[in-house]
Parts: C-alpha cells; structure tokens; sequence
C-alpha cells in the first residue's frame, strides 16, 4: 500500500493517547486485576505509565448524571468518577511532560469559569492542557443543574461553537507579556495589556475583563468528538483534534478525508487539525494467543446480566426472564418504551433496524442473547502480536486512516502497561513515534502552532 | 493547642509586597512557586493554608498585583506535593453551580486523601455578575442565603454515596448497591439538584465549612453552616465577644496581619518602605495607609491597623508569639489565621521563629497527629446522613 505508493512522501509520525477506562462496559470490574475506578493512584499509574510511552495526551471522559436503566441507577457497569479539571491538576504535579484532556460540557458550564480553570490548568501544568468540548441537550442530566437542561439538540453545535469563541476571547484578552513585574517603574501589570471583552450572541452576553494571565500555550489544545456534518464543519474550523469512532481502515480513511478537505475553507491546513481515533488493543506472543485474549476479555466485559440489560436498550422492554445464554426473544421491540428505557447515554437511533440487523446475526451465526452482544459490541481495532499491532498503526496512519490513536484500556489500572512495554519499542524501531518529548507543551507534542493573542 | 492557618494570595497581604527583595514577582503564577509555599507552611506544622478565589480582579492598578489562578486546582496541584497540610480554597456560591461544586471540592479531598476544606465566599458585584451574564448582582443578605442553599445542596451530594457502595459482586454482574446511592432530590429557593453525585464519598465525608465573618449577612451564615470561622477583632474583649456568638465546637481564628522582623525598628522600617510605595490615593484594595505609632510596643501592636477592624502585626517574632499565646490563653481565640504581608519572607520567618517559640511555651503541634483536616479540628469523620435515615426505617 503506501510503501509502494508515496514512497517518497516523508513518513508521518503517529500520535498515541490513553483514554482512562471510562464508565461503561468496556471497562472491566470483575477482573480480580481490576482497581478503583475512583482511586487518585489509579489516574496516577495510568497518566505515568502513559508518559513513560511518551505518549500526547492523557484523557478523562465525562459523565454528569449516573446513568439509569429502567427507571433506576444502573449498576452493571463501573460507576462513578472524581472531576476531571480537579484530578487533572493533580496528576500535573506527577507528571511532567503528558498532556492533560478534559471533556467538559458546553451546556452546565459557563465560558468566564470554564477558561479560568482552563488557563490556570494550562498554568499549573505547564502549558498541557486540553478541552475536548462536548454539549448535552438532556434535561436528564439538566436535572442536576439550576440552568435546567434543555437545549435544542439542533442548537447544541451552535452553542459549543459560541462557547468556545466567547472562551478564546478571554483568553485572548491579556497579552502573552502582560505580567512585567517591573519594580523600579512599580508596573505589575500595565493598564493597556488587559483589554476588555465584550461577547454578544444567542447563547451568551457576557463582557467585562478576564482575571488570568494568558496561559503557556495560549489556548488548551481543542479536541472534539462531534461526528455529525455540523459537528466535523466545527472541528474544521475550531479543533486541533478530533477524537472519532472511525478506527478502521476503510472509515478511517472516508472520514479522514472528509474532515481535512473541510479545512480550507477556513484557511487551515491540513497538519493543523489530528485526526485520532479511539482504538481497543487486544496483544498476545502471536496472532492466535492475542485472538484468544481478546475472546475471553469479550466475555469480561458483557456479563450476563449486561447482556441482557444491552438487549433491553434495544427492545425497549423488560427481559430480565430470558436467559442470556438462550436465544434472542420471540416478543418484538417495544419502540415506544426503547426512548425512555435508559437515560444518560449515548442511544440508538434507529432501534428497528438495529433490531432487525441483530436478529439476522443471531440466525446466521445460530448466537445466544450474550454472544450476539460480544459480537455486536466488538470493537477491537488491532489484534496480534506487539509487531503486527505496530505495522498495523504505521500502515493506518501512513495511509492516512487516522494521524494516530487515542487507546482506550479495558482495566485500570495496569490496562496500558503491555502497550507501553511491547508496542511502543516497535513504533520506535519503525521510526515513527518519539523516543522523547521534544518540547514541554501539549501542543509541542501534537506539532501544533501556539495561536497568538488577537 | 493553638490553631495556625495562613494565606498564600498574590505576593503577600500588603499590596507592594510584589516589590519585596526576594518576592519572585515574575513567577506569581508558576506552580513551582505555589508548591514550594505550601511546602514551606507545612514543614511550620500549620493547620491549613488558603487561596481566595473570585470572578474578577482583584485590583484595577497597574501597581498592584492582578491575576490569579483557580484556587481549587491551585490546591490540587499542591496536594500531592505535600501530605499533611490542610487544603482550604474558596469556592464562591453565586455563579457556580453546587453540583460541580460539590464534587470539585470532593475531589480535592480525594487527591489529597483527607486534607481538603472549603472557604465559603459570595460574589457580590455587578462586574462580576456582567462576567456570567444570567443575572444581576443581589443584597449580600441573598447572596449569603444562597450561599447557606449551597452548603446544604453541597453536603447533601457528599452523602449522596454511602462508603460502601460498591460491592464488585461477579455473582449477580453488580458493580454497584444502588441502595446505597441517594437521590437528593433538594428543592430550594435558589435550586433544585436531583442527584446523586456522580462522585463516590470523600475520605472525610464532609469537609469542613470555613467562613470569613465581615458583616451580618456572612455572621448568620457562618453561626448556621460553619465548622471553623475567621473574625476581625482589633482587641481581646472584642474577640472573645465574637466568640461566644458561635456554637460551641466552632474554632474560631482571628484574622491577623503579619508583618515580622529581627527587630521592632526593622520591622517598623519595613513598614514603611512597604507603604511608601503605595499611592495613598485612591486605595483600590481596601488596603488603608495609616500612621505608624511611634512603638507599636509587645502587643499592643493591634492598635495600629491597616484596616480599621483587623489585627495589624508589625514587630519581631518573640512579640508575635505572645500576642498568639496570651489571646488564645484568654479564650479570645482557638488560633490565628495569618496574612503575611510578604511571601515568602514573612512566612519563613514564622517557620523559623514564631513556629519555634511557641512549641517552646507548649503551646503549638511538635508533629502532625491526625491524618485529616477534620481530625485536626477534633472532628471525627461523621457518619452517613442516609445511613442514619435507613437503620430508623429498618428498625
């Protein structure tokens, strides 16, 4: 492929993130390897060992209401998580070069509070952090808060867009040298480099002066994970990377070059947004003990009782009386009740066709309840030995599939240890990933420009 | 025992104190910095240091310090730098929703396994208000009454977990007791938060309350809601007066100015120097030149007062220790919170000397006993609000 193809084009350099094993049925409890989920040496463990990969970026997901499942708490799943800006800030103090992400939502937060805990996370850690910016439109996890949660969803790209432009304003709103400390003049901080905002739009009318001193890096590295046309034409213009579900070849590379085709419109090239994907990692000595891992963590992640609860999701419909290790149900979707079953995740749109596409699996492949789950719930984007998985991220990336991977472990907090001891010495040796940080920013690491102050 | 805590803000409480020999002006805002001063306050034993935090600046002069970092991740990024010292940030109720409240702070005891508190401050002015752009700026008697909403909300959320509610049970796929999840379900004046957190319960399940007391509204609040309380008083009379307007088991810090050296006369000279350099007009940080007396003299140094209400120590540190030692011995104190009017000068030399004097008169911690904030306030980690609720309902 691209080794006979563009054998001239210089070779890319992959990009590596670890996102911290999330909320949700990928992350394994039962595992008598498993730790707190909770626990701040966890986060520490991973975000070290993430560095000792030298890896970008270390990631938090976000999760502002506990995620109920016919009408109560579900409780199937890891469940829980400390604040990110707050662990965030924590883990700078034990890390030195990684960059720090945090998903943070447009909706329950407000733009002067938001880009003040990002400007002094970007200070306290050095020029490292990172936002990736996400809005929720539920009233589900609204409940939780006093502005109530109701957005249009058709609006929720607008008002992540003003939020981050109104937060970009405050940020640029010192001058990168505005602290002279000059004490023989007796200027701290001359009137004329703090200038004042003034934002006026839908979502916010805000003005007045910013209380932090432009940070390391300017602005925090912007990610977004918005997959939806309006969500890739707002990556395009405002993110400098996109953290997407396309982890394949194939649509990898669709999306790919859909996203850096948007980006002249706005005047930007190409190297100036990273296209990362999130990316399971199944190792074993070869191909066939990497299979077998893979099945049995498979299972780990869909117990019985999550088989069923997955199914649910789909049906709409209590099946608590259906054994997992049976067939699929005679009854059909309840596509009425599928809307309100499970509140605080992401949803199936589509429930019919989902339905009908399982059904068709499950005779095909003669699968019970859990066994169609595994199968429908895969996600395992390399496989194989610490060699093959390296040739596999090179040839994606090279074949412009993805700039590099955001790997998500399936336990913490050892999940990235293997990775990071077999994998990345092979990256290495194919000249393709860093053998040490170059600079101390997160914006070093990603070979992105620091924006200068308007 | 005597209870110290003491501010880290800006360069120290005396707004020229940025042009202090030694007061590193250039890296105000680097963490190193920030670090290294807490570490410093905890090798002096102290019970907590505290950053202020708020939505505006602090100052619209070009000579005076402006900016400052979120006090909250400030203090994150210094947990696990130290490991005893107490972590106290405000967290400002107006603008911030109690909910990220809530688990920011729970967080912050987390990363510091028990050392975390919460200064509880309002946001009262229409500039900061203009910064959000949801409402105008209201009477502090409603600010505070929202504020006392929020601790409410706040500690509910801490309870909202039950400590044991994760079970890992394989047999039945159940990661979590959901019964022991609690919905809080508040519905006030100012908010209505369903719950529960989405974080588990702190390691001290609650976290001390502190309140600075600076006018009515925030005196209701503190004799309501708070576990440690800062009061201004200028006189041991009044002090002990204050006092005895809280419950009893509230500690009660007065607020102290401190400016230290080897000498009165050097002490007073540094004064002076510090004042000169600012402008008497037009004084934007409610920072007040007054006269210096011609002594301060050993303990009579309260008299002399930057602002009117509240204690202003110039003098050595022999002196210092016995202004702490005959308050607290007069019941008009538990402790002092300090301002040290220059960092890191000021604090080193309480490290040095005040520290010193006072573990000589047996007055004052030789080591760190207990492990959390609330320990060191003779408060045990209290039990579960829904725990309580259940076993009624069970028996």
């Amino acid at each position: 492929m691209s080794d006979i193809a563009d054998r001239d084009k210089p070779r890319k350099q992959v990009h590596l993130a670890a996102h911290f094993p999330g909320v949700n049925n990928t992350t394994v409890w039962s595992d008598p390897a498993a730790g707190s989920q909770t626990d701040f040496r966890s986060f520490v463990h991973l975000a070290q060992t993430a560095e000792r990969g030298k890896f970008d970026f270390f990631f938090l997901a976000e999760g502002l209401r506990l995620r109920e499942h016919r009408g109560q708490i579900f409780d199937l799943d890891v469940v829980g998580r400390p604040d990110s800006f707050t662990v965030l800030a924590a883990l700078a103090a034990v890390t030195d070069h990684i960059g720090l992400a945090a998903t943070l939502n447009t909706t329950f937060n407000e733009p002067y509070e938001l880009a003040r805990q990002f400007a002094s996370l970007d200070h306290l850690s050095g020029g490292r952090a990172a936002w990736n910016a996400v809005t929720s439109p539920d009233a589900f996890t609204g409940a939780n808060f006093r502005r109530g949660g109701f957005l249009e969803r058709s609006l929720r790209y607008d008002r992540a867009g003003e939020f981050i432009t109104a937060a970009r304003a405050l940020w640029d709103s010192w001058d990168d040298d505005a602290v002279v400390a000059d004490v023989d003049r007796g200027v701290f901080v001359a009137d004329e480099s703090i200038r004042t905002f003034d934002h006026g739009g839908d979502e916010f009318r805000i003005g007045g002066e910013f209380n932090v001193p432009r940070s390391p890096q300017g602005y925090p590295v912007q990610i977004q994970a918005g997959d939806s046309d309006g969500g890739r034409e707002l990556a395009a213009e405002q993110a400098d990377v996109i953290f997407s579900r396309h982890s394949g070849y194939d649509d990898g590379r669709r999306f790919y070059t859909d996203v850096k085709r948007r980006l002249a419109t706005y005047g930007r090239a190409d190297d100036d947004l990273k296209i990362i994907p999130a990316a399971v990692v199944f190792l074993g000595d070869d191909r066939e003990d990497a299979e077998e891992k893979a099945r049995h963590i498979r299972r780990q992640q869909v117990s019985p009782q999550g088989a069923i609860a997955f199914l649910e999701q789909v049906w709409g419909r209590d099946l608590s009386a259906y054994d997992p290790d049976g067939p699929l149900p005679d009854v059909d979707p309840d596509f009425e009740g599928g809307a309100a079953i499970t509140q605080g995740r992401v949803r199936h749109d589509d429930s019919q066709t989902v339905a009908d596409k399982w059904r068709r699996i499950a005779d095909e492949k003669r699968l019970s309840i859990r066994e169609l789950i595994i199968e429908v719930t895969t996600r395992s984007t390399f496989v194989g030995s610490p060699k093959e998985v390296a040739a596999k991220i090179d040839q994606y990336v090279q074949d412009d599939a993805a700039d590099g991977y955001i790997l998500v472990p399936h336990i913490t907090p050892h999940g990235l240890d293997e990775f990071v001891d077999r994998v990345v010495p092979e990256l290495q040796d194919r000249g393709v990933f860093r053998t040490d940080y170059e600079g101390p920013t997160l914006r070093d690491h990603l070979l992105l420009s620091r924006p200068s102050a308007r | 025992m005597i209870h110290l805590a003491i501010s880290l803000d800006g360069a120290g409480h005396h707004p020229a104190a940025w042009r202090e020999p030694g007061a590193d002006p250039q890296h105000l805002f680097d963490a190193a910095r920030l670090v290294g001063l807490a570490q410093l306050a905890e090798r002096a034993l102290l019970d907590f240091v505290t950053l202020t935090d708020s939505f505006e600046l602090q100052s619209s002069r070009p000579d005076e310090v402006r900016g400052d970092l979120d006090a909250l991740l400030t203090m994150a990024r210094i947990a696990p730098a130290t490991t005893s010292i107490g972590l106290v940030p405000t967290v400002t109720t107006t603008h911030t929703e109690p909910f990220h409240v809530s688990k920011n702070l729970a967080t912050l005891d987390l990363v510091s396994d028990g050392r975390a508190g919460w200064l509880v401050d309002v946001s009262a002015t229409e500039a900061a208000a203009r910064h959000f752009g949801r409402r105008s700026s209201a009477p502090v008697e409603d600010l505070h009454a929202e504020a006392s909403e929020a601790i409410d909300v706040v500690e509910q959320l801490w309870d909202s977990w039950e400590d044991d509610a994760v079970i890992r049970d394989v047999a039945t796929g159940r990661y979590i007791d959901r019964d022991k999840l609690h919905y809080t379900n508040f519905e006030g004046r100012f908010f209505s938060v369903r719950g529960p957190s989405i974080t588990p319960r702190s390691p001290q399940g609650q976290l001390p309350i502190v309140v600075h007391v600076v006018d009515e509204a925030s005196h209701a609040l503190a004799v309501e809601r708070a576990d440690i309380v800062l009061i201004d008083a200028i006189d041991i009379e009044r002090a002990a007066g204050a006092r005895a307007s809280f419950p009893s088991g509230v500690t009660v810090l007065v607020v102290i100015d401190v400016l230290l050296g080897a000498t009165e006369a050097d002490a007073l000279e540094t004064r002076q120097r510090l004042d000169g350099s600012v402008s008497p007009h037009t004084p934007n940080s409610g920072y007040v030149v007054t006269q210096m007396p011609d002594r301060p003299g050993s303990g009579a140094s309260a008299s002399t007062s930057g602002s009117a209400s509240t204690l202003d120590f110039v003098g050595t540190a022999e002196q210092l220790a016995d202004v702490i030692g005959a308050w607290c011995a007069a019941g008009a104190a538990d402790g002092f919170f300090i301002r040290p009017a220059v960092l890191p000068t000021t604090l080193q030399a309480i490290v040095d000397d005040v520290v010193p004097l006072l573990q000589r008169h047996g007055t004052f911690r030789t080591t760190y006993e207990a492990e959390t904030l609330r320990g060191r306030f003779g408060m045990d980690k209290p039990t579960n609000r829904y725990v309580t609720v259940g076993a009624e309902v069970a028996s």
